[in-house]
């Protein structure tokens, strides 16, 4: 049978993309509000640009970052360690060691940091003495609590404490993912539990780990801002020092948000890069990212036939 | 510790037994699964186990390499217990590492396949060998690259286990088990997760495993596999060994009722 002739040269015909005018003016309107913001954040003198400028690379602003960024380190460390062993009490079979791990996280995690903060801060009030004091042998180690429990030491304590609460949790949770077919054919090869664990469970729970994990770790970040209270000398802290003096309150402020948005961004980044590397045994998701990018940048049409 | 033949003297093992299961009994709860089972699978042989759904084949099998406490009775491999030491007329439960290093010596594969999901096939047959027994890394993938070959799928050793189909990801398991030199391969129904297309490759592995002289125990729904390939049948039903013989006779001419029953709806 033979088609009748189209009238229309079919491979060039154009496709013409329906009018958004819902978008279009969403976009305006996004357009106008970002230029008044920022013509009031230029215009307006009381921000103090170049003098937030000046201060970007001041001494003291610098050693505070350098402090806000190794209590970061330490605590998200310490915080691991601390949550992944009372991830794995809660997981474990004994009634007492699950009700232990649960009453930690209820109580480190329930509590606010600050009031931690400020409680280990002070412990000096509750115990005079830290000693270690073994049978026999009698007392090994013994220290003032006020000359052991420096603003540092109370603020490396009290937030990796609090912040192993959440990692715990975090950590359990990922465990929990593993389909338990994985331990049994582990096991069933002769593997030991520590085998699995290390060899099989975490690198897979990895997955479901490190999106959380790079959230806590921001969070910390400017978490950490709260050792201003017991004068620690971090980044908000040292940009105090100043504006106390000078006055230059806002500018100041300024150069904190600027640090603590680059590290974030930098922290994001590093978190893409992991993320990856878990997902490599992911057929889909190389494919799936493609297409939302192409998706995303794809939002003209395509004339057909082109 | 008693030795070999002293346990078979003891409990009345055949010198040639590979599994030897004895009045096992297994509970979960208050619920008894298992009441009382006796089977020998002799060196090199093809056991075949059927039987309705929740009769308890697969918790057998698990009790066979351990996965699984039994409540009763005695369970051996190769004239040894797997979780226990037989000492003074009492079973002493063995420490982690001497279980799993006995574990290593029973394969199993499962319904579900379980490949390690985050490793390639090749890294899933090394990964025992080389954590477990310490054979080093060019060892492993050389031995690793012929079960591979053995199995058809060589041109596969870099794939991860989503990208292969079922048949192939079984075929890996398969591989994987044998990547331990085991004494005794375990199936927990290894081809009831596959498309009706799949299933013909993996039985044709299975079917070459049991020619070269494995000792196998297999839970199967596959009839025609148990009546060609088994050497001797077991029906299970309600936790006990409802009927067991030679898988032809039993096909042609079942004795109990409910073996008759069963078949007539598998077959
Ligand atoms: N871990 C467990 N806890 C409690 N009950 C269990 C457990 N494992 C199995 N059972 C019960 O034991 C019985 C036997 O289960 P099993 O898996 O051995 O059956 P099966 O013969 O393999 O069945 P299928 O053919 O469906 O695989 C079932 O009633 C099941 O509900
Ligand atoms: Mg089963």
């Amino acid at each position: 049978m033979s088609l009748p002739n189209a009238r229309v040269p079919i491979e060039r015909l154009v496709v013409v993309p329906r009018r958004q005018y819902g978008l279009w003016i969403g976009t305006a309107l996004a357009l106008l509000v970002l230029f008044l913001v920022v013509k009031a954040l230029a215009t307006n003198p009381a921000f103090g640009w170049s003098i937030a400028g000046g201060y970007l690379f001041h001494p003291s602003i610098l050693r505070g970052l350098g402090q806000t960024l190794i209590l970061t380190v330490t605590i998200m460390i310490a915080s691991i360690v601390i949550g992944g062993i009372i991830a794995i009490m809660r997981l474990s079979p004994s009634r007492i060691l699950n009700a232990f791990a649960s009453a930690y996280i209820w109580f480190f995690r329930g509590a606010p940091a600050l009031i931690q903060l400020i409680f280990w801060f002070n412990l000096s009030l509750v115990v005079r003495e830290i000693s270690i004091t073994l049978p026999l042998l009698g007392t090994i180690f013994s220290v003032k609590t006020n000359d052991f429990m420096t603003p540092f030491v109370s603020a490396v304590i009290a937030l990796s404490l609090h912040e192993a609460g959440y990692m715990a949790e975090i950590i359990r949770a990922g465990i929990k993912s593993v389909p338990s077919g994985q331990t049994e054919a582990a096991g069933s090869l002769g593997m030991s539990h520590r085998t699995i664990l290390r060899r099989i469970t975490m690198p897979q729970a990895m997955r479901f780990i490190v999106p959380p994990t790079g959230n806590e770790t921001i969070n910390l970040l400017k978490m950490t801002s709260l050792v201003t209270f017991i004068a620690v000398d971090d980044l908000l802290y040292a940009a105090q020092a100043i504006y106390a003096r000078t006055f230059e309150t806002i500018p100041l402020l300024i150069v904190v948000a600027f640090w603590y948005l680059s590290v974030v961004t930098v922290l994001s980044v590093a978190q893409h890069f992991i993320e990856k590397y878990y997902g490599r045994s992911d057929l889909h998701q190389t494919q799936a990212e493609n297409g939302f990018f192409r998706r995303a940048f794809l939002w003209r049409r395509e004339v057909a036939g082109t | 510790m008693t030795t070999k033949s002293e346990n078979q003297t003891l409990f009345g093992v055949p010198a040639d037994s590979m599994v030897f299961a004895r009045q096992v009994r297994k509970s979960f709860g208050s619920t008894e699964v298992l009441k009382g089972i006796d089977l020998n699978v002799p060196t090199g042989s093809v056991a075949c186990i059927i039987g309705p759904s929740g009769s308890g084949k697969s918790t057998f099998l698990r009790c066979i390499n351990h996965l699984e406490e039994v409540n009763g009775g005695v369970l051996l491999v190769d004239g040894e217990f797997i979780g226990y030491d037989y000492r003074n007329g009492k079973l002493y439960a063995v420490k982690d590492s001497l279980l799993c290093k006995r574990r290593a010596d029973i394969g199993m594969v499962f319904q579900s396949f379980n490949l390690f999901s985050h490793m390639t096939a090749l890294e899933n047959l090394i990964e025992a060998p080389m954590v477990v027994k310490g054979v080093s890394r060019k060892e492993a993938c050389e031995a690793a690259l012929a079960l591979l070959e053995r199995v058809g799928l060589a041109e596969k050793a870099n794939a991860y286990p989503r990208q292969l189909s079922g048949g192939q990801q079984q075929r890996v398991a398969i591989a994987r088990a044998l990547a331990m030199k085991p004494k005794v391969l375990l199936f927990d129904e290894p081809t009831s997760a596959l498309d009706p297309e799949l299933v013909g490759e993996v039985l044709v592995v299975m079917r070459n495993l049991a020619q070269s002289g494995m000792t196998m125990v297999v839970v199967t729904h596959e009839i025609g596999f148990a009546r060609e390939v088994g050497d001797q049948l077991i029906f299970m039903d309600q936790g006990v060994v409802a009927e067991q013989g030679d898988p032809r006779e039993m096909i042609a001419n079942p004795q109990s009722p409910r073996t008759r029953d069963f078949l007539s709806r598998v077959l």
